[in-house]
């Protein structure tokens, strides 16, 4: 039962990374100077002018610290947090009171997975495709001009990528619009369209941010795997280039670009902050922005759970699906 | 007299390293010397006329808030450097010790350290500083900042480097200075250190990158201590004052390209390096 033992240890170990992650967003603001229910009750105070009586004050505070789950000493606290997270039930959001932070998050997260994971695909396919020809006939000149464009557009942060090309493709030649308007009501055909439209600018700095690294993995990958012994073999058995680059070099090479595409699929709702803060997207980083804006904690936390879990459970899944990839992991072999 | 020598084939030049380093000194040199020449605070506001064109006085002009967009520009490449080379020496330490001393003691402490770095690998830095951001209410002190994301960043170089150490574990040479009496420390230091050293300055540059990079993404988005002039906070002036929009192009333009060049300069020197490195040990 090798095969048992190994996704008991892996599911203990995943349980355990949940736990300490938890417990570390727990602790940590709780160490920060400030308090959050200061913070809003001065915000409060502000526009009402100061004109709240010290009972009506005292009464706020205390409602809040029932919402936030802040009675009680540090371990009651602690141990109310986990017993809510493992409901799933992180209260009730402040700015939307009282709806659930459950239901915000319900409701941002198709946005946020629609638009990452479609991205994150497509970028790892034209990547890894390109940074494969550019591997495989990695003499020739234009793969070196793509080998350099890979370079240049890799380390450039996220952030100006987005700026270039807001400037490029809304401003200069303003084919897109510089903030997406999405028609409410049910899916119909129009609105499919208008979501494609105005979800197209973040989709393509997305894409061109993950394009230079799949790039230049690939590559590098496949000129080592080029070399190999086996492939020799197939080009003397007479195998055509092109049978050689997929079946036998990308086959192999693509084991760790696997690993890379599903832990970027578990960082997507941590990725989608910069993106849909720059273009006012309704994702689950919008969602967390605005939280932040407005003090507005149990949402945050709720946020961070969910992007501390689909961390993990990537993690957790691509151990368990490695040995199906990769022949060579024979277990307790 | 001088010694005979042998025709030694010269190293091959390195044109990565070249580049990079060429605009890395003159970003790192310009930023750290320029302050001296002035005594005017960049970010204070109002010191000159709003919006004036580039000129003698004003290399890129005045923006919208009356601040000489080249001498905030100065200071921001120096700030973020700053934070990026100590939040780069805290993972660099951290990593280090931690990924060696894992993959070298082995048992409970080697499990105990892969648990916390599987974890902190887990934890999202961004959302982490935006919830701090939002409690301490963009008063986050730089050193805050440097802090966690030396806490939160410390796991990624720390496994590459165990995963090195697990294999250098069994090498002969290690064997060899195990059997003749070396300690685990004398080892680590004197055999295992010379091979990590060449990841260390990669992990080191690449550190800075993710730091500049976390700090700006932040401030873009107006979570850092936007008041402090970094390439992130000049961004998020820029973009609040709509600069484009009011004829400013060049309050953005400008630490784009900055940003573009420091970023391609570290990129250029780190690869640079690795490449140079592999060559002079025969791995390339």
């Amino acid at each position: 039962m090798k095969l048992a033992q190994y996704v008991v240890q892996r599911f203990i170990g995943y349980l355990l990374v949940l736990f300490i992650g938890i417990t570390i967003t727990f602790f940590l603001p709780r160490l920060m100077p400030g308090d959050p229910i200061n913070n809003y009750i001065s915000q409060v105070q502000a526009r009402a002018g100061q004109s709240l009586s010290a009972e009506a004050t005292q009464q706020l505070r205390d409602s809040l610290a029932e919402l936030y789950g802040l009675q009680g000493d540090i371990f009651t606290q602690y141990r109310n947090y986990l017993a809510r997270v493992v409901r799933l039930d992180f209260g009730p959001s402040f700015t939307y009171y009282p709806e659930p932070v459950s239901n915000i998050l319900l409701d941002a997260m198709p946005w946020t997975a629609g638009l990452l994971i479609t991205t994150t695909l497509l970028s790892w396919l034209i990547g890894n495709s390109i940074g494969l020809i550019a591997g495989y006939f990695n003499k020739r000149r234009w793969a070196t001009i793509l080998e350099v464009v890979g370079i240049i557009l890799y380390p450039i942060p996220y952030y100006i990528l987005a700026l270039v090309v807001i400037l490029l493709l809304a401003y200069w030649i303003a084919l897109f619009p510089l903030s997406p308007t999405f028609l409410p009501g049910p899916m119909t055909w129009n609105k499919a369209v208008s979501i494609i439209y105005n979800s197209f600018l973040p989709a393509l700095t997305l894409i061109l941010a993950g394009f230079g690294w799949n790039v230049l993995a690939m590559k590098a990958l496949a000129v080592a795997t080029k070399e190999d012994a086996y492939v020799q073999f197939a080009r003397l058995k007479g195998t055509t280039d092109r049978t050689r680059m997929t079946n036998y070099v990308f086959r192999n090479a693509m084991l760790p670009q696997i690993t890379a595409l599903v832990l970027s699929l578990g960082f997507i709702f941590n990725g989608a902050i910069q993106t849909e803060v720059i273009f006012s997207y309704p994702g689950i980083g919008m969602t967390m922005r605005a939280a932040a804006g407005a003090g507005d904690y149990n949402l945050l936390y709720g946020a961070i759970i969910l992007t501390i879990f689909s961390v993990a459970t990537a993690a957790l899944i691509l151990d368990l699906i490695y040995p199906l990839f990769d022949p060579r992991i024979r277990l307790g072999g | 007299m001088s010694q005979p020598t042998k025709p030694r084939k010269l190293r091959k030049f390195n044109l990565r390293l070249a580049i990079g380093l060429t605009i890395v000194t003159i970003l790192a040199a310009g930023s750290l010397i320029l302050p001296f020449f002035t005594s005017v605070d960049p970010a204070a506001q109002g010191t000159y006329l709003k919006n004036l064109p580039p000129s003698a006085k004003h290399l890129l002009g005045t923006n919208a808030l009356g601040q000489d967009i080249f001498w905030y520009l100065v200071f921001a490449v120096r700030n973020s450097l700053l934070l990026g080379v100590t939040v780069s020496i805290g993972i660099t330490a951290i990593s280090t010790f931690l990924g060696l001393s894992a993959g070298f003691i082995g048992g409970w402490y080697e499990r105990i350290v892969v648990v916390f770095m599987d974890t902190f690998i887990t934890i999202p830095v961004l959302p982490i500083l935006i919830v701090l951001g939002a409690i301490v209410r963009g008063n986050t002190s730089f050193f805050v900042v440097a802090a966690i994301l030396i806490v939160f960043g410390w796991a990624w170089n720390a496994r590459t480097i165990r995963s090195m150490a697990l294999t250098l574990r069994e090498r002969e040479f290690i064997n060899m200075a195990r059997f003749s009496g070396a300690g685990v420390m004398p080892i680590i230091g004197r055999e295992i250190f010379p091979y990590v050293y060449a990841f260390m300055v990669v992990g080191f540059i690449n550190t800075i990158l993710f730091a500049i990079n976390t700090e700006a993404a932040l401030a873009v988005i107006g979570l850092s201590n936007v008041v402090i002039p970094t390439l992130g906070s000049i961004i998020f002036w820029a973009l609040n004052y709509n600069a484009i929009m009011i004829g400013q192009p060049l309050w953005i333009i400008a630490p784009i390209v900055t940003t573009v060049a420091l970023f391609l300069g570290l990129f250029l020197t780190s690869t640079g390096y690795n490449e140079l490195f592999a060559e002079r040990r025969g791995v390339a």
